[in-house]
């Protein structure tokens, strides 16, 4: 590595932070149109041809807005917490590929940096929260850790599934490697806990605990306002962004189902570049609307909830997807079997959750302490 | 100068800089923040040395699960109490235990000194293939290690909660 490559890096992490800002209005835009959709609503109309330039004018709104900052807020923590929150989450597409060879840098170990730097981020959100210095901040930042923590673990155990079926931990590789049948079909339920704790790892609607209005009043944002606010939404964004677009590369198969029609116009030329990259960004965005679908469709789930979900659920059915990929790949077993034993377990998580649903509970699951209780030290 | 000894100068300069706001600072969250940055400069050196997956540990481990319960440790208590921390009973302990460190590093630094400028990058399949077959009962210990932790904390929380 020398100057030369180095700057090449630096020119293209520029060029990517302005691809994801077109990226980030054009996904604000689609989420309220679609929300809108669900709920027999337009949508923004006034601004520009169908309200697409909606999301334009409430970014100027932003940066035009006064920044606010509580008097007694910890000031340089207070500062630092939206950069910590934004350069993880950022640093992550470095390595995410668009198409074959449409990427920053290719890392050998790029699926395991995706997975650290995602994390990463979780400190600038209990910072955010414990630097406000509001009791609703410290709150929502200390369920950011919790959930995210928790969350991580079947997000890492899923992602090391996938690198051994793929053997690889290249983005590409794992791409390249999927051919025609995707992982999603070899490993349905794989696919399934890497969507939800995707989701829960964002803090998209149904695992929007720590941001949840009626609970925190915005979490640890509560007391950013302005262009800081603004970095927080903007983080989200791509964050949501990152996790549709690892979907739809790890198990949809990424680039390869247009491979036919790349092949015809010739596979090195600028059209077949231009053909991988819509394929990619179509699945991403289905992706993205699925995400807006759930969160116009289901119900905040409760912090123990949340909680029971993540280390009841799916933690111990992450290490089960790993347990079923090394038996396929120890004993070299025919495809149809690991099909047949993810769907045979996805088959039975659902009945149990459709029994669990139609049966009423039977005691309150919350434990109640009196006031008194809680206060004495223990 | 070279990029990966400018890269280095830099990356030293942050990492002892982390150190010393972790020793000087008097609050505590601050060191806390210190700290992280202290450790992903350690990450950074990593990276120098071609160690990549080290790195990436280092990032996930320290960077993300280690501060993160640090943090939530100082949360949960009583910020009140610990809100200046200046001066307490283990100062000796700790500058005898510096002092050892130190001695320790510096005798090896002196006695191994630095082995030429060769640096090799161990893939990630060596690596997990030594990890597998000559260190597996080291693995399997940390394991069994880890396992008992976990189900001592299970069990002290549960003890704590029946009283």
């Amino acid at each position: 590595m020398n100057w030369l490559d180095l700057g090449l890096v630096v020119v293209g992490l520029g060029l990517l932070l302005g691809a994801l800002s077109a990226v980030v209005l054009s996904l604000v835009w689609l989420e309220r149109k679609f929300l809108g959709r669900l709920q027999m609503r337009l949508g923004p109309m006034v601004v520009g041809p169908y309200g697409t330039l909606q999301s334009v004018a409430d970014g100027v709104k932003l940066i035009l807005k006064e920044d606010i900052r509580p008097d007694w807020a910890d000031i340089r923590v207070f500062w630092v917490a939206p950069v910590l929150v934004f350069v993880p989450i950022f640093m992550v597409w470095l390595t995410i590929p668009f198409g074959p060879g449409l990427v920053v840098q290719s890392l050998d170990l790029g699926l395991f940096y995706v997975t650290a730097f995602l994390v990463t981020s979780i400190v600038g959100l209990v910072m955010a929260g414990w630097g406000s210095a509001n009791k609703y901040a410290v709150l929502g930042g200390l369920r950011a850790a919790g959930q995210l923590i928790s969350y991580e673990i079947p997000v890492i155990m899923v992602v090391a599934a996938v690198a051994m079926l793929a053997q690889s931990l290249n983005l590409e590789v794992i791409v390249a490697k999927q051919g025609a049948l995707p992982y999603a079909i070899l490993m349905p339920l794989g696919f399934f806990l890497f969507f939800v704790s995707g989701l829960a790892e964002v803090g998209r609607t149904p695992f929007d605990i720590y941001e949840a209005d009626s609970e925190v009043v915005g979490g640890p944002f509560v007391e950013y306002s302005g262009p800081h606010w603004a970095v927080f939404f903007l983080a989200e964004y791509i964050n949501t962004f990152a996790v549709s677009i690892l979907t739809a590369l790890l198990f949809l198969g990424g680039w390869n189902w247009s491979l036919t029609l790349r092949d015809l116009v010739g596979l090195d030329s600028l059209w077949a570049q231009a053909i991988a990259l819509a394929e990619v960004l179509i699945k991403t965005y289905a992706i993205f609307l699925v995400i807006v679908w759930i969160r116009g469709t289901f119900p905040r789930i409760r912090i123990d909830q949340l909680m029971a979900l993540g280390w009841k659920g799916l933690v111990p059915l992450s290490f089960l997807v790993v347990l079923l990929n090394g038996f396929y790949l120890f004993y070299r077993l025919p495809e149809w079997s690991l099909v047949a034993a993810n769907l045979a377990v996805l088959g039975g998580l659902f009945a149990y959750l459709y029994r669990r649903a139609q049966t009423a509970p039977s005691a309150p699951t919350i434990q109640r302490f009196p006031a008194r209780e809680l206060r004495r030290v223990r | 100068m070279s990029l990966s000894l400018a890269l280095f100068a830099v990356l030293a300069a942050v990492c002892l800089g982390g150190g010393l706001g972790v020793v000087t600072s008097s609050n505590v969250a601050y060191a806390a923040l210190f700290l992280l940055v202290s450790l992903l400069a350690v990450a950074g050196v990593y990276v120098l040395l071609l160690a990549e997956f080290l790195a990436l540990v280092q990032v996930l481990i320290y960077g993300g699960a280690v501060i993160i319960v640090l943090l939530f440790a100082l949360m949960l208590t009583r910020i009140q109490e610990f809100d200046h921390v200046t001066d307490n009973p283990q100062k000796p302990l700790a500058v005898l235990a510096a002092a050892t460190l130190l001695g320790v590093l510096a005798v090896a630094l002196v006695r191994g000194g630095p082995r030429g400028n060769t640096l090799q990058n161990v893939d990630l399949e060596r690596l997990g293939t030594a990890l597998f077959s000559s260190w597996v009962i080291p693995f399997e210990i940390v394991g069994v290690l880890l396992l008992v932790v976990l189900l001592g904390v299970v069990i002290i929380t549960q003890a704590r909660g029946e009283r």
